[in-house]
């Protein structure tokens, strides 16, 4: 990985020794790391494993314990953000630092005005954006408060922020997490453009994909030690995952093909409105079969977890109805969520924390939400503390949920665990139907595995698996068939065979694709 | 012509009521975009009030009364912004806190010092020489132009012979809307009510913005402070600020956070107290209107259209949130 031209290599960023801890968590231990100029370098790591924490003290938003940082090849003590600033580092974080009710003139301002009167900001930025955005294809509305923008516009006002500031060393934190394909496609071009031009550019992220296709260099991380710098062109993304998570990792499940039997879970004509008068659900239709996943892939807010919560029972239904284990649901025959429980049918929802678990419980109390009326788990009058307890460590240690204590505080374990405390609960019912939102979301690498088996094995065990993701990956690899949701509508259906990032993409952007569109015809004639 | 002289006469006490309600407002305004919420504003008013009227009452000077005043509310303030802002503790406890300290200690000052039952000797007493009472400004040619019809009504009583107070208390309405939406500071002040955490990452301080917003809402309290007693009364009286801190932070409410809405609601409840003091004993037909009925009126009002009739009043983002830096 050294770089023995003759050329002198120059070093946009070079981190010495640098160490930060939070109480007993040691976020970062003894990290080196260099960046060349021009280029794009990527870093990886599972959740936890330090990543942000380093670009916060590159930026200056935490301050190192130990350790040297040089911008330029020049030592540099970066006490605060006005540092970095002024160093030339722009930061894009992952939730972004925008104003919501401000407009991207506004914001871009913030912060960086060029006198008292905001009039002359204003006029001066104005000019300096509208060169930007030509120069890099970056567009964006200026006068429009930002929060009547989407996601993608939102980040090229991050963008333009850092760059407006004369960043020349663009940090990108997990970039794509929020965006389409297309926009994704769109950044990486921004991207290209910015290193075209001389600027250095980091990326922090979990998507191997991602980091093959735009960067230069590799470094990986974990458990807060750089584990490895590589040459992307000299790597690939097994070689990543079993560097981010120390042992070989499976990145593609291992399934077999479907053997749907009956329907179990049919949606009729289901809309739904919420209080502010949007039609967030418009006229879905859908089924599931036993043995069946059926994947909903969509940008995130287009209706799926409204459906979710229609079909568990959190949201009234209010026009059309839902066939579920031999009743028939609409807005005369409703059912609370414990009696859609009841008829066999389990929710693992999108959120873990807000709806999934009680952060200040203890593990087996969690372990029982839901469920904390079953016989098993109550004496004749007080609940059974001794039963629930065992069975929550039994089951943790089935589900290998790390660390094995059913007493531990929820909120102490790790996202991954959580996840799996939630999932071991739903499933361990063995319910007919179940709805799965999100399964792995802020899950690292190695519990993703082993997530995605336990999904299969419900299927193949011939129970009806409704699984919304907004991971392209996740969806086309579990899924036997994938239904695309775009402002509450289900845009049309592809079987998994048929489905890429490209389809769905434009699906999810609802653009149906000739092909699509020949394979719907083929079915209804 | 009767009419006429009753509406001008509303109107002119509308603007006597009003004015510490729109000093409190744009107080609280202020420390509320800031991100600070602040119920505070009672005890402000208070306390500035009490040390407004001792300061003139021993200096013989309403301007040292001016001046002790807003700075004991600004003492307030600040100690409000050690609690919440430096060591990041609940904004609404601070806040109350505040309260009974203010109407404690002024009580309990006040009768230490003055032996009056806690109120301050008199301003106004020539017996013995003390004369340290805001006067009223009397326009020009106000006094010869009393009795031309309308013009003198609209001119020499409803404009002129007001205190120094009322009208700067009108012209910090359109100077705190400049400073807000037209200023580099007022962008910050704004941002850092939304979202610290994006002030922060842009360079900018927050602990510093909140404790500047939380100097000028000292400032404007204590104005509102000063008014009520070295202007008004012209002595202190114990808890004489009566809730009006409280119904600021309404027509603030009210007024969507903006100093236009909040000029207007606050003259919305100086026309409403305005009414309720000049109606009482009227009758409708043979039947009285009790005067408690008349004195309850602004605060029924109140509840009411707060509960129903303004629609929904989006706060400041971040307003009661201490600012901690997270990690990941």
């Amino acid at each position: 990985m050294t770089a023995q031209t003759d050329v002198a290599v120059q070093m946009a960023i070079e981190l010495r020794g640098i160490d930060k801890r939070f109480g007993a968590v040691h976020a970062n231990k003894n990290i080196d790391l260099k960046v060349e100029k021009g280029t794009i370098h990527g870093i990886v790591g599972e959740n936890g494993a330090g990543k942000s924490t380093l670009m916060s003290i590159i930026y200056g938003f935490y301050e190192a314990d130990k350790g040297e940082i040089l911008i330029d090849e020049k030592v540099t003590k970066i006490s605060d953000s006005k540092v970095a600033i002024a160093s030339g580092i722009g930061m894009v974080h992952q939730h972004f630092m925008l104003i919501q009710n401000f407009t991207a003139l506004e914001n871009v301002i913030l912060g960086a005005e060029s006198g008292m009167m905001l009039n002359v900001s204003m006029e001066k930025a104005r000019k300096e954006l509208t060169r930007l955005a030509s120069e890099y294809g970056l567009d964006v509305p200026l006068d429009v408060p930002v929060e009547q923008l989407s996601v993608g516009m939102q980040q090229r006002i991050e963008i333009l922020k850092a760059l407006y500031r004369g960043a020349r060393i663009l940090i990108l934190d997990e970039p794509t997490g929020v965006l389409t394909p297309q926009e994704a496609e769109h950044l990486f071009k921004v991207l290209a453009a910015l290193k075209e031009q001389g600027n250095t550019v980091i990326i922090i992220t979990h998507k191997l994909q991602e980091i093959m296709a735009v960067t230069d260099n590799v470094s990986i991380m974990r458990r807060g030690e750089m584990v490895g710098h590589v040459k992307t062109a000299e790597t690939n993304r097994e070689q990543l995952a079993e560097l981010m998570v120390g042992r070989k990792v499976l990145l593609r499940v291992n399934k077999t093909e479907a053997k749907p039997a009956g329907t179990l879970l049919k949606v009729n004509n289901l809309s739904w409105t919420d209080s502010a008068g949007v039609l967030r659900l418009d006229n879905v239709n859908f089924n599931v079969r036993a043995g069946e996943i059926v994947g909903i892939a969509g940008v995130s807010g287009n209706g799926q977890s409204e459906l979710l919560e229609l079909l568990s029972g959190i949201k009234n239904i209010q026009h059309g109805s839902i066939e579920v284990s031999g009743k028939t649901l609409d807005e005369n025959h409703q059912l609370t969520p414990s009696e859609v429980r009841d008829i066999g049918v389990a929710h693992i929802p999108e959120d873990r924390h807000k709806m999934g678990l009680v952060n200040s419980f203890a593990a087996d109390e969690a372990f029982i939400l839901g469920y904390h009326r079953n016989d098993v788990y109550n004496a004749k009058l007080l609940m059974d503390q001794a039963a629930i307890k065992n069975d929550c460590a039994e089951k943790m240690e089935k589900w290998d949920v790390r660390p094995q204590d059913p007493k531990l505080k929820t909120a102490n374990f790790s996202g991954g665990n959580q996840q799996k405390l939630v999932i071991a609960r739903e499933m361990e019912q063995s319910p007919d139907v179940l709805l799965v939102g999100q399964p792995t979301r802020g899950v690292d690498i190695g519990a993703i595995e082993s997530i995605h088996n336990r999904i299969i094995e419900m299927r193949d065990a011939g129970k009806a698996v409704l699984l919304v993701s907004v991971e392209l990956e996740e969806i086309m690899s579990l899924a036997d068939r994938i239904l695309v949701m775009f402002d509450g509508k289900i845009v049309g259906e592809v079987p998994t065979d048929v489905a890429n990032e490209q389809i769905l993409g434009l699906m999810m952007a609802n653009i149906v694709p000739d092909e699509v569109k020949a394979l719907q015809k083929e079915a209804h004639s | 012509m009767d009419l006429f002289n009753n509406i001008i006469l509303i109107l002119d006490a509308t603007l006597r009521v009003s004015t510490p309600l729109i000093f409190a407002a744009l107080a609280g305004m202020f420390s509320e975009r800031s991100g600070v919420v602040n119920i505070a504003l009672e005890g402000k008013i208070l306390a500035s009030a009490f040390a407004g009227a001792a300061a003139a009452y021993i200096t013989n000077s309403p301007w040292m009364g001016l001046l002790a005043g807003v700075f004991v509310s600004v003492m307030f303030a600040m100690l409000h912004g050690f609690a919440t802002v430096t060591h990041r503790g609940d904004q609404v406890v601070s806040g109350m806190a505040i309260n009974i300290l203010a109407a404690g200690l002024t009580a309990s000052l006040g009768n230490f010092w003055f032996h009056q039952g806690g109120n301050t000797p008199n301003l106004v007493d020539s017996l013995n020489g003390i004369d340290a009472r805001f006067e009223p400004i009397v326009f020009p040619f106000a006094k010869a132009l009393e009795d031309v019809p309308v013009i003198g009504g609209l001119y020499s009583e409803l404009l002129s012979g007001h205190f120094l107070l009322v009208y700067l208390a009108l012209l910090a309405v359109p100077a705190s809307w400049f400073l807000l939406f037209r200023t580099r500071f007022g962008l910050r002040l704004r941002a850092v009510g939304e979202n610290p955490t994006a002030v922060d990452t842009a360079g900018i301080s927050v602990v510093r913005m909140r404790y500047m917003a939380l100097i000028i809402c000292g400032v404007l309290a204590g104005l509102a402070g000063v008014y009520l007693s070295v202007a008004v009364t012209a002595q202190f009286l114990p808890n004489m600020s009566a809730g009006k801190g409280y119904m600021a932070l309404a027509a603030l409410i009210f007024g969507k956070w903006r100093p236009r809405g909040a000029l207007l609601a606050c003259l919305m409840f100086g026309v409403l107290q305005a009414i309720a003091d000049r109606s009482q004993g009227a009758m409708i037909g043979a039947f009285e209107i009790p005067v408690q009925f008349i004195e309850a009126l602004p605060y029924i009002l109140t509840v009411v259209l707060l509960g129903g009739f303004i629609g929904t009043a989006v706060a400041p983002k971040a307003v009661g949130k201490p600012y901690v830096k997270e990690r990941e």
